[in-house]
């Protein structure tokens, strides 16, 4: 299978994922830039951490018209998989492929930790492969990660199952003290109407090692594989080819 | 316009130059310097570029060994780590600008040693910190911690390299004067270190980064009406970072260096233009011509004086080979970076200044830097010395009980956990940490290698202060003794001198004592120096910090799969101690925690059996023996033990030999003494026989004192039981002493 990492100027975490992809994950993994106007024949697309164009006016907000973001709105309506890890998330939130905004953290401070989230769906390209309910225990790194949706919007991704991970304590429980930035409803992910566009602000390919601290989020990038090989392989080559043609 | 007279004594004042020094500029161009000429002679004679107070001491540092690539007098020293790759690594210091403008001092710092790493072809991929601020009760010191904190994660978060490790002590001395000292290691391959040399006639000079502004020039020009009114704006004298503009030239630059067509780099920190244009020339026994014109710049009006001497950050000078400037330009471009040719290398050696064509400068590169003043400033002990170094228990009274004492030690800011500020870092960016902060010393993979390395920066100020030669001494074996218990072989130091005014002949002796000391140590436990810093003038008000030379080391670990950390790890273990307790209060975090005293001697040190101890940390990591080990350091080994049971571990019981000590103080210095060379580890039960073999064997005390279990810090002195408490509860005054502090702040 293969992963396109976006490197926007700024991303920093972009060497993170390909190395997750590459090495424990085992699969193809390659850098695309930014200022590309094509996936090429990714089955799969990942926006990285980082501070994409310096972040400057808000997080994400300068990125989303990098040249390359068409193609990747085209290879996500065409029903490609996308995951948009922390910064990643932020890109996509402000480019409008899923809902939302991010304030800055409740406590004004960047933070940076190990931190449980529960996982609420697995019919997603990227937690396919996870029990529901089950417990990740992966790192978060940000200052803006203080998710934010109005009420409607709340309720339609409840009603729809949007929500995808939820921070919660040791316990599995969804508490405040278990909310390390003040998002709403302990959101820390979510993922469009049609469940292929997928966001979060914990990272998962710096959990993919017991080495460096946990291999939890290597479930995440194995639900990709186990999405692709066995449920969807067809879909993606819709968006492969529409990508292509472009 | 009117021109100055460059040799009034108010315009020498301003640039901190004096008459004799003025005396040999004049003989050296054999005419009067112009005024551009005497701002770039003022900054490269400074004392943080010139090193004119330190340089004779410093040369008395070892600096070689086998693995050594890379000695002091580059952007950074490396080591040879195997594999065919290198350890590029150095510390610096961002006091003065962090005390001014916490935030962007700090941040400015991080941005400044990142560029020294990456300039000679490393990728950084780990940060460190050593910070020292006065009391947290002060409101002023919170505020100005809280500002260094979010500067240094505000740059090094954002460029993606992680902070993993560091330390943080307090002292009211530090008031005034608080300390920022970054270290920052990368990894190049060891036969494509890049250097910072212009050679090869003809070859472009070329400006890349951020434009020129007035921000950041030498305090001299700062209200300056009288040179030129034009500049008479004042300009903050703290440099503003951009840590996007600075990923994007690490990016640019580490593909530039890919291709072969580099000369040199370096890029313009202190002394800005000016010391990277020289220093490149001298190094390469070149020429170098550039106009000033050409250089990118963000104000209008500035003159040829401001832009050599600006420090505006992110900004390189680099050489290209000859035909293949194209090739250079177009990987900036792609980065949307723009490489500028400002100029040439010439056969000359001379540093040559134009502005649109008109020389404003010519002055001989070695002038400015091998040439430049050397002082041999006079020394003599300190007056406070001899009292401060005495210490009769007797006249503090009956001890506090042990169980008191070692809560209030928990609390205490230099001991407490410090997860307030590293949970402000990101310390995973990258997936090589191994090791997270607060869970022993610094710890990074290397990847595609087996190998990891261990990284610790220390100092112990009040142990410099009360014997410099000692202190410094027990820096050395403090931070390689932390790299060794992760299971790093310490293979190369940088050091950060921090000090106050060298023209104080007791300051001076401090210095030159403290130089001795780390001299000796690195020397008898074989590890070269391969670069640092040093900060002077450290004192506001005539007040100065304590002396603090802090010592970055880089430990080496083989297998990293064996790599140990600092918590018990299961019931029943057999909990060690190595090292020989005395009765040693002096200079020790209970004088001055309960007590708030400096005095004493600080603990004696054999650096032979330091170099034993560190073996045997080493090999028992190596061969899986040691299943947690932490070094014994402010607190004694009571704290030590509590920090091994931190977070949430099984905790321990352990009864402790009584050390003899005067006036009812011998359990006080059995737990809290600070006796140098000593370790807690713990083995699975059953291989204690192994563990004090391995001792044993190169001589190293060593004594089963407890088992891990019990949910409780049960501490004996003598089969007396004296400190019991439960883990939870310890670690709650632990880890909350510093974060209340601030959440109060906050509230």
């Amino acid at each position: 299978m293969k992963f396109a990492v976006v490197v926007f100027p700024g991303s920093n975490s972009d060497h993170d994922a390909h190395y997750a992809v590459s090495h424990p994950l085992g699969e193809e993994a390659r850098f695309v830039w930014h200022k590309d106007t094509s996936l090429g024949d990714a089955d799969a697309v990942i926006l990285p951490g980082g501070f994409a164009h310096g972040d400057y006016l808000r997080t994400g907000a300068i990125a989303r018209f990098s040249p390359i973001m068409a193609d990747v709105r085209r290879f996500a309506d065409a029903g490609g998989p996308v995951l948009g890890i922390c910064n990643g998330f932020q890109v996509l939130l402000e480019a409008g492929l899923l809902p939302g905004a991010m304030l800055r953290n409740d406590r004004l401070h960047f933070r940076c930790e190990f931190v449980n989230v529960r996982v609420e769906q697995n019919d997603t390209p990227f937690t396919a492969a996870c029990r529901p309910g089950q417990r990740l225990l992966m790192p978060i790194a940000h200052g803006e990660g203080n998710y934010y949706a109005d009420a409607a919007v709340l309720e339609q991704l409840e009603r729809n199952r949007q929500v995808l991970f939820r921070y919660v304590n040791a316990a599995g429980e969804e508490t405040r003290d278990a909310n390390p930035n003040g998002s709403v409803r302990n959101i820390a992910g979510l993922c469009n109407e049609a469940r292929n566009v997928v966001g979060l602000m914990p990272h998962p390919e710096r959990a993919a090692e017991l080495a460096v601290g946990g291999a939890d989020g290597l479930v995440m990038l194995q639900s990709a594989v186990h999405w692709f090989t066995r449920r969807a392989p067809a879909a993606v080559a819709v968006a492969r080819s529409s990508s292509l043609s472009a | 316009m009117t021109t100055p007279d460059v040799s009034s004594d108010a315009v020498l004042e301003r640039h901190g130059l004096t008459r004799d020094e003025f005396g040999k500029i004049v003989s050296m161009l054999g005419r009067q310097p112009t005024l551009t000429e005497l701002g770039i002679f003022s900054v490269m004679w400074s004392e943080h570029c010139s090193y004119k107070s330190s340089r004779v001491h410093l040369k008395t540092l070892p600096t070689t060994g086998p693995r050594v690539l890379q000695g002091p007098g580059e952007n950074a020293g490396a080591v040879d780590i195997g594999d065919g790759l290198a350890a590029v690594f150095k510390i610096e210091s961002h006091n003065h600008p962090s005390f001014i403008e916490p935030y962007q001092g700090a941040a400015t710092g991080v941005g400044g040693i990142i560029r020294d790493i990456f300039t000679m072809g490393a990728r950084p991929i780990a940060l460190l910190n050593s910070l020292r601020f006065g009391s947290l009760d002060n409101p002023l010191v919170r505020r100005n911690m809280a500002g260094v904190v979010a500067g240094i994660g505000g740059y090094g978060n954002s460029i993606g390299i992680p902070t993993v490790g560091g330390e943080i002590a307090f002292d009211e001395s530090y008031t005034g004067n608080p300390l920022v000292n970054v270290f920052c290691l990368g990894i190049s391959k060891a036969d494509e270190i890049i250097k910072g040399v212009a050679s090869g006639v003809g070859n472009a000079v070329f400006y890349v980064g951020s434009k020129t502004g007035r921000d950041g020039i030498h305090g001299a020009t700062m209200a300056s009406a009288e040179f030129d009114e034009k500049s008479a704006e004042k300009r903050p004298a703290v440099q503003v970072g951009d840590p996007f503009m600075e990923k994007l030239l690490l990016e640019a630059c580490l593909e530039v260096m890919r291709t072969d067509a580099l000369v040199g780099i370096q890029d313009m920190g202190a002394a800005g233009l000016t010391c990277s244009t020289c220093e490149m020339g001298a190094r390469g026994g070149a020429g170098v011509e550039i106009d000033v014109a050409l250089v990118p710049q963000r104000e209008t009006g500035m003159t040829a004086y401001e832009i050599m001497l600006s420090e505006s950050q992110e900004r390189m000078l680099l050489v290209a080979k000859q035909g293949r400037e194209a090739e250079v330009q177009a990987i900036f471009e792609k980065w949307d970076l723009h490489a500028v040719r400002i100029g040439v290398v010439t056969a000359d050696g001379l540093l040559r200044v134009k502005d649109h064509g008109t020389v404003v400068a010519e002055i001989p590169n070695t002038a400015l830097t091998d040439e430049a003043p050397l002082y041999r400033r006079p020394f003599t002990e300190p007056a406070y010395l001899k009292e401060a170094q005495q210490l009769s228990l007797a006249a503090l009274g009956t001890p506090a009980p042990a169980a008191d004492v070692f809560r209030r030690l928990l609390a205490s800011p230099t001991v407490a956990s410090k997860r307030w500020v590293y949970r402000q870092y990101d310390h995973v960016v990258g997936t090589n940490t191994m090791v997270m902060p607060g869970m022993g010393c610094g710890v990074v993979r290397i990847k595609d290698t087996r190998r990891a390395l261990a990284l610790s920066v220390d100092c112990n100020g009040r142990f410099v202060y009360l014997d410099p030669f000692v202190g410094a001494q027990l820096a050395v074996a403090e931070a390689s003794r932390n790299v060794a218990c992760a299971g790093g072989l310490p293979i190369g130091a940088t050091n950060c001198l921090n000090f106050g005014n060298p023209q104080k002949p007791d300051i001076m002796w401090q210095f030159v004592k403290a130089v001795e000391g780390m001299g000796a140590a690195c020397r008898a436990l074989d590890i070269p120096i391969t670069g640092g810093n040093v900060s002077l003038y450290n004192e506001t008000d005539g007040r100065g910090g304590l002396p603090t030379p802090v010592l970055g080391i880089v430990g080496l670990i083989e297998d990293s799969s064996t790599v140990v950390r600092r918590l018990f790890q299961q019931d029943g273990d057999v909990v060690i101690l190595l090292g020989e307790s005395r009765p040693e209060l002096g200079g020790s975090e209970y004088l001055k925690t309960m007590h708030g005293l400096v005095q004493g001697l600080p603990p004696a040190l054999d650096l032979a059996r330091e170099a034993a101890l560190q073996r045997v940390l080493i090999a028992g990591a190596a061969q899986r023996l040691f299943k947690s080990a932490h070094d014994c350091a402010e607190g004694g080994v009571a704290v030590t033990l509590a920090e091994c049971c931190f977070s949430g571990t099984p905790g321990v019981d352990a009864d402790l030999a009584a050390t003899a000590a005067e006036a009812g103080f011998g359990d006080i210095a059995t737990l809290f003494g600070e006796s140098a060379s000593r370790a807690v580890v713990s083995v699975a039960a059953g291989r204690e026989r192994e563990a004090l073999d391995l001792a044993g064997k190169d001589g190293v005390p060593a004594a089963v004192i407890g088992r891990v279990g019990g949910g409780r810090v049960r501490l004996s002195v003598g089969g007396r039981r004296v400190i019991d408490e439960a883990v939870d509860a310890a670690e709650r005054i632990w880890d909350e002493a510093i974060a209340s502090r601030f959440e109060r702040t906050v509230a």
